[in-house]
């Protein structure tokens, strides 16, 4: 463990705001993340892309909770996120603590999981006025205001069923970032779109993403949006990093045999 | 036209039959919600006792049950010497209730079984708390999804209170055996009979069906 650098956030190397440290996921006999390392610093955007089933969904779903881990730490600024700190020892962390730790991610779902019985504007507003015990007027603006930033603000009293999938998806990203995450993380966010609605929900991620200073964490199989969006790609094969680097790196110039194989067969398909 | 001098007794029998089908569709529903929701607690003492009365009610008869409020509860408090003698409207109540409660309580688990994992994931993902995920985002998209069921359960519950004239509770069933005692104008009494109750039961689904399309707007919206 070498999380003991001093909380001093002016200094460099800055201390990641998300660690992973030897993170392994298991179901049974098989092995989803296998001793998994990776590091994301305050402010960077890191694309993770790789074949499926390569535990790349599964990184998310782990930092979001919504699966548990098999063994290893994670941290978000250098608090354990699935421990708690008992003096020196490390206890698995309590339904209080996990609270505490996942308000500060957010996620954007591969299927938008928006609530179908709330107007957009209710899906918005609900969590912040119940979990942050926003007043009615506070969460409102706040709907208004991002509503408006994904170019919805005429949709507010629709409902979910009411709206293309592009449009759900960018009620989706606007909704998770209601809660003002530090951490945003983005599970495959255009797979489930027709191909001509990609277009405005990338736009939207990248726009926001500059303007709120995001710290993103993306499983994508978008190449194009993540040579151009990340500033770090990250290649996923058999529960580890296979080979990260830059995007420019990775894309034109990649070391291993087994990314220059996934890159050739994602971006030229022999037909 | 002998027929409708037997409508005064029948009526009053039937008012008493739309007040026990109220009150014990009510108490059925109340009950429905507490044990569905109990069975699905991570209290395993709730879960438990919600599984055992589900169970206990629907595994025996409703006249029985009946007759064990009405007959044999009262015994029970005599021996240990308490007055437990319930009112027949009340022992009625109370069985007709506890019986569609227990059925009812299966439908409010299977509904809210029926919500996707999705749905939970995303909640989760917001910080909700597990209560905060029932009351408002479970239970809102599984209600539409059981009432149907809940229908079918109302008209079944207000067939079933003619056994409450076993105990001598004066309903649309106990006025027409009366009627027919008094008259032996069996055809006509039980004609009517027959009509009165489908009428009722087709006003109850009629209920139900405006509920559901109020409870459900948001499922029939396009774009």
């Amino acid at each position: 463990m070498s999380s003991q650098t001093p909380a001093s956030p002016d200094q460099t190397p800055a201390r990641p705001l998300v660690r992973f440290s030897k993170v392994t996921k298991r179901y049974g006999e098989h092995t989803v993340l296998d001793d998994l390392d990776l590091d994301v610093a305050a402010g960077e955007k890191v694309t993770i892309i790789g074949p499926s089933g390569s535990g790349k969904s599964t990184v998310l779903r782990i930092l979001m909770t919504l699966e548990t881990l098999t063994d290893g730490l994670i941290e978000i600024d250098g608090e354990p996120l699935w421990h708690e700190r008992r003096g020196d020892q490390l206890k698995p962390a309590s339904e209080a603590h996990l609270r505490k730790m996942r308000g500060q991610l957010g996620m954007v779902f591969q299927q938008f999981n928006l609530f179908p019985h709330m107007s957009v504007q209710r899906n918005l507003t609900e969590a912040p006025r119940q979990v942050l015990g926003l007043s009615r007027k506070e969460a409102q603006s706040r709907a208004t205001e991002l509503l408006e930033r994904v170019g919805l603000a005429d949709h507010a009293n629709k409902y979910p069923g009411q709206l293309s999938g592009g449009q759900q998806q960018r009620v989706g990203i606007a909704r998770a970032l209601m809660m003002r995450p530090r951490v945003m993380l983005f599970d495959e966010p255009t797979s489930a779109l027709d191909p001509e609605l990609v277009g405005e929900v990338l736009h939207v991620i990248r726009t926001l993403a500059d303007e709120h200073d995001l710290t993103v964490l993306m499983v994508t199989h978008e190449m194009s949006f993540a040579r151009r969006f990340s500033d770090r790609v990250c290649f996923f094969d058999k529960g580890r990093i296979h080979e990260q680097g830059t995007p420019e790196q990775i894309f034109t110039d990649p070391r291993e045999a087994r990314t220059r194989e996934f890159l050739r067969a994602v971006l030229e398909p022999d037909v | 036209m002998e027929w409708i001098s037997y409508l005064g007794p029948l009526w009053q029998g039937a008012w008493v039959t739309i007040q026990l089908t109220l009150y014990s569709t009510v108490l059925g529903a109340l009950l429905s919600f507490a044990a569905g929701i109990g069975k699905r607690s991570s209290i395993w003492p709730l879960r438990i006792l919600s599984a055992v009365y589900v169970e206990v009610f629907r595994g025996t008869s409703l006249l029985v049950q009946l007759f064990w409020l009405y007959f044999a509860l009262p015994l029970a408090g005599n021996a240990i010497g308490i007055d437990l003698r319930l009112d027949p409207v009340v022992a009625g109540v109370l069985a007709l209730g506890l019986n569609i409660g227990a059925y009812g309580a299966e439908v409010v688990r299977g509904g809210l079984k029926s919500v996707s994992q999705q749905q939970l994931e995303a909640a989760q993902a917001l910080n909700f708390t597990p209560r905060q995920t029932l009351w408002r985002i479970s239970l809102p998209q599984a209600i539409p999804e059981m009432l149907p069921a809940f229908g079918n359960l109302a008209v079944q519950n207000l067939k079933d209170t003619a056994l409450v004239s076993l105990i001598s509770l004066g309903d649309l069933a106990f006025r027409a055996e009366q009627v027919r005692n008094f008259t032996q104008d069996s055809a006509t009494v039980y004609t009517l009979v027959l009509l009165m109750y489908f009428g009722m039961a087709l006003v109850l689904a009629g209920m139900i069906k405006l509920l559901e399309m109020s409870v459900g707007r948001w499922r029939t919206v396009s774009r």
